[in-house]
């Protein structure tokens, strides 16, 4: 998937504009809403593998991390 | 007005606007000719001018232009020496992908050992293993698994295969391309084991780096690693360059029917997306003795002509030394910024 499809990919399941993907401002508080991590330090807020599990169901996508740590753990459907 | 700006090896240079313009416009007409593809037009050679004729110390792209980062090395440039542009920071692997992420601001990360060739990494394959499993749980970020395949090692005095590098001088021509035959077999071999194996760790993606630094043998082994991880696991590879043209050290190599020696980027471009490669990185070297106007002009329209035709994401190499960027170990940001935005801005890039 070449740049510009990609972008409106992740915005379209994000649902916001391609140009809203590159705003700190405005992602920020979109990743912390959503859960899916943030780059700072915030306690409770999910971080590593648990915030790609997150990333993964919410663009529909499959990550090979993922996959492995699923079947680690058995979590796999 | 003088113009101040950079030559090949980082050192300042000050230009009059019209000798800018000739050194923009004789750099595209070298890779034109070179590899017989457009040069750039008035409008981007008008869009470079202005870019270096700005005296401000940085440049970027218009917003909603940013593009994606992938790397190479590792923490290399953390923990390394000078060699990889290294600062020797007391700094393990692990807490420098975990920098790059959340204080560089890396939108990828590729894990591997300093000692950045397959052939010593594959004795390292357990502890590769390791991190990349740790470092997966801890990570928000893509991680790629990546190396050199450096078919050099190889050869004697490094490795047990006879060197074409002796055998060539003693006009041992058919000597020189079976022993570089037999090599490439060993670190295709080498290459499959090891990306097999993180990808089974969960590594994101292969990314293999300075593909054909020996040549057209060492392209034919990546191709064919590429073509057996993408064919089995479909998941990403990605293929970053060493030079822009595929030298033909054996010179009868062939891939899908294409000899591979002489290969510039847009036909290296191709040969990668037939055998699956999910990302490609063109590198086009600089010229220490020519300007950066010079060199830049001349790399992005190699890249563009890639751009222009790829079906996968182009991620041009922009590190010292390569796209545009002066030959030095640690090079001015008023020359790296400008070589990044122009490889998006013309480039038409995916990612750097």
């Amino acid at each position: 998937m070449r740049i510009t499809e990609a972008k409106k990919y992740v915005a379209d399941k994000l649902h916001v504009s391609p140009l809203d993907l590159s705003d700190p401002h405005l992602m920020r508080n979109l990743r912390e809403e959503l859960d899916i991590g943030v780059v700072t330090g915030v306690p409770g807020v999910a971080k590593g593998i648990a915030a790609k599990i997150k990333i993964a169901e919410l663009l529909d996508i499959k990550i090979n991390s993922v996959e492995q740590f699923k079947k680690k753990t058995g979590l796999h459907a | 007005m003088k113009i101040l700006t950079r030559m090949g090896d980082s050192s300042s240079v000050e230009m009059t606007r019209d000798e800018l313009r000739r050194d923009l416009e004789e750099g595209t007409e070298a890779a034109a000719t070179k590899a017989k593809i457009p040069p750039l037009t008035e409008n981007e050679i008008d869009y470079l001018d202005d870019m270096f004729a700005c005296p401000s110390r940085i440049w970027g792209v218009e917003r909603g232009h940013e593009v994606v980062m992938t790397k190479d090395g590792c923490v290399n440039a953390l923990n390394s020496s000078r060699m990889s542009s290294g600062v020797v920071a007391p700094v393990n692997r692990e807490v420098g992908v975990r920098l790059f992420e959340s204080m560089l601001g890396f939108d990828s990360m590729e894990v591997s050992h300093n000692d950045y060739s397959v052939k010593p990494q594959r004795f390292l394959k357990a502890l590769e293993q390791l991190h990349m499993e740790l470092l997966q749980e801890t990570t928000i970020f893509p991680l790629l698994y990546g190396f050199m395949p450096n078919l050099g090692l190889y050869y004697r005095p490094d490795g047990s295969f006879e060197n074409p590098s002796d055998l060539l001088p003693l006009g041992k021509i058919d000597e020189a391309r079976k022993t570089q035959e037999a090599a490439l077999q060993a670190c295709q071999d080498d290459c499959i084991l090891m990306s097999d194996c993180m990808l089974e760790m969960g590594a994101d993606g292969i990314d293999y780096d300075t593909v054909a630094s020996t040549g057209d043998a060492e392209f034919l082994a990546v191709l064919k690693t590429t073509e057996h991880v993408a064919g089995k696991t479909g998941l990403p590879v990605e293929i970053g360059m060493s030079s822009e043209m595929v030298l033909g050290f054996h010179g009868q190599l062939e891939y899908d029917g294409v000899r591979l020696a002489g290969l510039w980027p847009h036909q290296q471009l191709d040969l990668c997306e037939k055998a699956g490669t999910a990302i490609f990185g063109p590198v086009v070297n600089t010229n220490t003795r020519k300007s950066t106007p010079w060199n830049l002009s001349r790399a992005v329209t190699f890249v563009k002509a890639c751009s222009e035709v790829a079906k996968i994401p182009i991620h041009a190499n922009v590190g010292m030394g390569v796209g545009g960027v002066p030959m030095f170990e640690t090079p001015a940001v008023d020359a790296v910024t400008r070589c990044s935005a122009a490889m998006v801005e013309i480039g038409r890039c995916d990612g750097l």
